[in-house]
């Protein structure tokens, strides 16, 4: 983790071109890495100023329909956009998430409204993949080790079949066959105590976790029988049975150590799946997360928030894809040599 | 003349005994026939939807019938909150979804062959600068994207296949540049140049051709993708509110109260059509996948 503790001090680099000598080893790999996680960075904002005012039609009139402003209010915000677009994208860059961009519909700060999202989401997201991922881990690992045999072909029989599921239907599906379970929200209004609230919480998150997990689950599972099918042909393996271990053993110390690493940094890596899936399940379930607020967003359309929700998401499968390189740079020492 | 005609005849047996070869290869894959007849079985729903079920039967105005009804003799799968047949939308559904799926796959076929074999063929600064294009597209998130562009665009049936196909492109295009790579080196390729192929013939009648096999099972998978995406962004109510595609079904159930009614009628027909065709599409495309990549079979 070494190398990943001093990434942040490393200034973003300009464009240099790829392969030269003093930017192999280590060190370039993490330069390289880094300089390119800067340029998306520097392309999502781009593209998020330029598209939002692409926009046919009045951005003061979206803006204001259905809001009681005064005129004065308007001329000044018409009086915003009338500026140079240079002026307006430097400022825009200089702070993306500014505390002047008002949300449409809740009328509040952007920045305050993601911020309060947030913890929602990773709460039910994080769940929901922790499950999946050793689910997933663990059925790949039997399929994978085992191909061809029943259990592979019903395994991958199954994780095609609820791959092909959209997995707001899933969530749709279980309501009507578990009406039991809350239909919504995170929590019951008057539960106080600690530990009733905990329960409470855990108790709404039963249907959404199950609904994205299911589909999650498949992700993972074919991800981790693909790398484990990849190590089958490696000849480390043939001669771990030459020494005479056990085929227990070969797999559990040699095949499946070197088959979680492309699925490690693959899972991290998915984030944009897992988003995908938390905008839909978030909004079947109406769970205050930052899924329900994109939906919210574009039922407006409220493009202030549209924008930033977008922004975030983006930001973070850049800083997860980053790490994801790092990590397994650090895993994998032979990564970064090449 | 006779040369040409014969160099032609040549060519067309050849190919003849590819795909006769492919169909041989193909068919010892049981589950890709199971897709293949799922498939043939929704594309003559498709195009035989009027005759099936009278688009008069979607027309809001004319609906006799109570809203959300159950199943019964005469609406087989029940009403929607318009009184109008279930089973009426699930058919003409069918059409859009499958056309919104194909066309948004062959946008984003042309534009991801495009950037692949300009990247792999001329390689140097111009593959750099495509590549890290297409890096980029891929690292923004699918659905955050799809749903800026759609808002921004504006709900219709051609915007949504737009917006999915310049969505979906990123993947064709590291396929096509890896294999234009690959062509690329080839001695053949020397041997055009030698002969004064330009660039434009070198790509159109050598790489291109070369690509295409690994580019079609991709193609097949694309398409279950395009399906889900349309499903996902109309549930969301980006789709075009006149057209009744499977997603808009399952939104308008979802937007009145299907779930709390347990009107499981309304919920998991359109659902199971869209499973259905995905699985179907991803089937056949597996197995073509293997069947054109040999290196992929050796496994199986």
């Amino acid at each position: 983790m070494a190398t990943a503790t001093t990434a942040p001090g490393v200034p973003p680099t300009p464009a240099v071109p790829a392969r030269t000598p003093f930017l192999a080893g280590t060190r370039g790999y993490v330069i390289r890495k880094i300089s390119w996680s800067c340029g998306t960075l520097l392309f999502v904002l781009v593209f998020n100023f330029f598209l939002f005012r692409m926009l046919p039609g009045d951005p003061i009139g979206l803006y204001s329909r259905g809001r009681n402003m005064a005129p004065e209010q308007l001329i000044k915000l018409r009086a915003q956009l009338n500026r140079p677009i240079g002026t307006q994208f430097l400022e825009y860059l200089s702070n993306p998430f500014a505390s002047t961009i008002n949300s449409v519909r809740f009328n509040r700060p952007v920045w305050e409204l993601v911020g309060e999202r947030v913890w929602p989401t990773v709460l039910l997201v994080g769940t929901a993949i922790l499950i999946a991922s050793v689910a997933g881990v663990w059925l790949g690992i039997r399929s994978g080790w085992r191909r061809g045999g029943t259990f592979d072909r019903v395994t991958t029989g199954t994780t095609n079949t609820l791959y092909a599921m959209p997995e707001f239907w899933v969530g749709m599906v279980l309501l009507i066959a578990l009406p039991f379970f809350p239909s919504g929200g995170i929590s019951t209004p008057g539960v106080t105590g600690f530990l009733d609230t905990v329960l409470d919480t855990a108790w709404h998150m039963v249907l959404p976790v199950t609904a994205l997990a299911i589909v999650y689950l498949a992700e993972y599972t074919s991800i981790m029988r693909a790398s484990l099918v990849d190590e089958l042909r490696q000849d480390y393996l043939q001669l771990a049975r030459a020494k005479g271990l056990r085929e227990d053993l070969v797999r559990r110390r040699h095949a499946v150590p070197n088959a979680l690493l492309p699925t490690m940094t693959l899972i991290f890596l998915n984030l944009g799946f897992v988003i995908g899936g938390a905008i839909t399940v978030e909004t079947v379930y109406s769970w205050p997360g930052l899924g329900l607020l994109s939906y919210e967003a574009l039922r407006g359309p409220d493009i202030p928030l549209l924008q930033a929700v977008f922004l975030l998401f983006s930001l973070g499968v850049v800083v997860f894809t980053l790490l994801a390189d790092l990590l397994y740079a650090v895993l994998d020492p032979r990564v970064s040599t090449q | 003349m006779t040369a040409a005609t014969s160099a032609r005849s040549i060519t067309w047996a050849r190919r003849r005994a590819t795909a006769a070869r492919f169909w041989h290869d193909f068919r010892s894959h049981n589950s890709a026939l199971a897709g293949l007849a799922i498939l043939v079985v929704f594309a003559l729903v498709a195009i035989f939807a009027p005759l099936l079920a009278d688009p008069e039967g979607l027309n809001v105005a004319r609906a006799t019938a109570r809203s959300h009804q159950p199943p019964s003799a005469e609406y087989w799968l029940g009403t929607d909150q318009n009184g109008v047949s279930i089973l009426t939308l699930l058919i003409h559904g069918t059409r859009v979804s499958l056309i919104v799926g194909l066309s948004a796959t062959a946008i984003a076929i042309v534009i991801g062959t495009l950037v692949g074999i300009m990247a792999g063929f001329y390689g140097g600064w111009a593959r750099s600068l495509l590549m890290g294009f297409t890096d980029w597209f891929l690292v923004i998130p699918f659905l955050p994207l799809a749903i800026v562009l759609a808002t921004v665009l504006g709900a219709s049936l051609v915007n949504i296949i737009i917006v999915i196909g310049v969505t979906s492109w990123p993947g064709t295009a590291r396929l096509v540049c890896a294999q234009t790579l690959s062509v690329r080196s080839r001695p053949y390729m020397e041997r055009a140049k030698a002969l004064g192929a330009g660039d434009w013939h070198q790509m159109t009648r050598h790489v291109l051709p070369n690509v295409m096999p690994v580019v079609l099972a991709h193609v097949v998978l694309t398409v279950s993708i395009a399906i889900l995406s349309e499903t996902t962004l109309s549930f969301l109510g980006l789709g075009d509110p006149t057209e009744q595609s499977w997603g808009n079904i399952l939104d308008s159930a979802f937007g009145t109260g299907a779930m709390s009614n347990g009107e499981w009628w309304f919920v998991l027909p359109p659902g199971i059509c869209v499973v259905l065709v995905v699985l179907a599409f991803t089937l056949v495309g597996r197995a073509m996948e293997v069947v054109l990549n040999p290196r992929l079979k050796e496994g199986h």
